[in-house]
């Protein structure tokens, strides 16, 4: 259960938003919407723990974040407005670090498969479009579905209907592994059963 | 834990066999201002061997910056930090293979070629192995004091120049002792002592450093 309390995040002398709850339990998608500057990002990097909030705190299954810190971070995966996936290496050599480095290794069928569902070629990534760039980022989904906490910053962002389909077949299954999911857009993906916080 | 650690440091050195020309840059970087002085105070043996420990070590610690930046910038830049700051091995032990991973690609293959330098300057060659030594136990701190100060500089306007300013003090202690080492060599006496502080501050620094390279990196990616 991920769990909001009484959150406010201050930029640059800018309020962005006070006094917000939110809770995500099992099997919830949680859709962060608003405007352009409203702090959709930064309530997500909030949650993931890359930001402190200027008031409230974050609890998972009741502990705050902030005393977890790797306890926390190895159950969620998070993936941010840039895609995090290097231009000079080949998106089986970005997915295969990037699952070590979140503590689960894996092998190299299952990160070929996992690529493959996502139709990313196997080229180096700066040879890639910004969709498939996005898609090469997201294919770390496919591997990550022991991960109970999913957050996911515009993921919808470059991405075509055909991707954009099966983002939302992931995440709904995901859901519907008991699991949770929040992420950000700006256009509602008509994911079943999400539920909508507006900011700003 | 240690699965993270290789992961980072083969990452590391396979990203600088993809761009062997930023390597090779710092290299030359170094190959081409300790070939300078010769031509700027003379040709005078005595002299050159005089200055040789001193020159060859200053040259190693600008190169050594210079390839400073690059450290931290290009994950911050595409996002790769962050996940580094999620993942599940704790930060400072990634901020040390970080490190590791920039000695071997910056500061190893001036310890394998300062030899060649050492001969330009006619260093007789019973010194080579006191300034390659010297240079195995101060580079690495140079890498990891370093790393400290391209952290806190992160994403900054102008970082470059900050850096500089930030982390040539903090070097001073390393250009001591690396080239009074070499000199005292040279001068016929035991360079024992030097070589000795040159591998606890490499020892301090190996302990501390990661840490906190991992709070300045915690405090730049808010």
């Amino acid at each position: 259960m991920l769990e909001a309390v009484g959150l406010a995040c201050v930029r640059q002398s800018r309020k962005l938003f006070a006094d917000l709850d939110l809770r995500v339990g099992p099997g919830e998608s949680l859709r962060v919407a608003g405007a352009n500057g409203s702090g959709k990002t930064s309530l997500l990097r909030i949650l993931c723990g890359l930001l402190s909030p200027s008031a409230g705190e974050v609890r998972w299954h009741g502990a705050p974040i902030a005393g977890l810190r790797e306890e926390y971070t190895k159950q969620l995966l998070y993936l941010g407005h840039a895609p995090a996936v290097k231009d000079d290496l080949t998106p089986q050599e970005n997915l295969h670090i990037a699952s070590c480095l979140s503590g689960m290794k894996r092998g190299s069928e299952e990160i070929r498969s996992a690529l493959a569902r996502f139709g990313v070629p196997d080229q180096p990534v700066r040879r890639l479009s910004q969709g498939q760039k996005r898609r090469a980022a997201l294919s770390r989904l496919c591997l990550s579905a022991a991960v109970p906490l999913w957050l996911l910053d515009e993921p919808f962002t470059a991405l075509d209907s055909e991707g954009t389909s099966l983002l939302k077949l992931l995440v709904e299954e995901h859901a519907r592994r008991g699991a949770m999911v929040v992420f950000t857009t700006h256009q509602d993906p008509g994911i079943a059963a999400s539920r909508v916080l507006e900011l700003g | 834990m240690l699965a993270a650690v290789r992961c980072i440091v083969y990452r590391d050195l396979l990203l600088a066999m993809r761009r062997r020309s930023d390597v090779a840059t710092a290299l030359l970087f170094f190959v081409i201002v300790a070939s300078l002085f010769p031509l700027g105070i003379g040709a005078e043996p005595e002299q050159l061997r005089a200055v040789a420990p001193g020159v060859i070590w200053v040259a190693a610690l600008l190169s050594s910056l210079l390839s400073l930046r690059r450290l931290f910038e290009s994950d911050h830049a595409d996002g790769t930090l962050e996940q580094m700051l999620l993942g599940s091995a704790p930060l400072g032990v990634i901020a040390a293979a970080k490190a590791a991973a920039h000695w071997l690609v910056a500061g190893l293959p001036l310890v394998a070629i300062a030899p060649l330098i050492a001969l330009q300057y006619g260093l007789p060659s019973d010194l080579y192995g006191v300034l390659a030594l010297s240079l195995a136990l101060g580079t690495p701190v140079l890498s990891l004091i370093g790393g400290i100060g391209a952290a806190l500089t992160l994403g900054l306007r102008g970082g470059g120049v900050l850096l500089a300013l930030l982390v040539l003090p903090l070097y001073v202690p390393v250009l001591i002792l690396g080239a009074g080492a070499v000199g005292m060599a040279a001068a016929g006496l035991a360079p024992g002592a030097q070589l000795l502080l040159l591998g606890a501050a490499l020892v301090v620094a190996a302990a501390f450093a990661p840490w906190a390279i991992a709070a300045a990196l915690r405090i730049s990616s808010e």
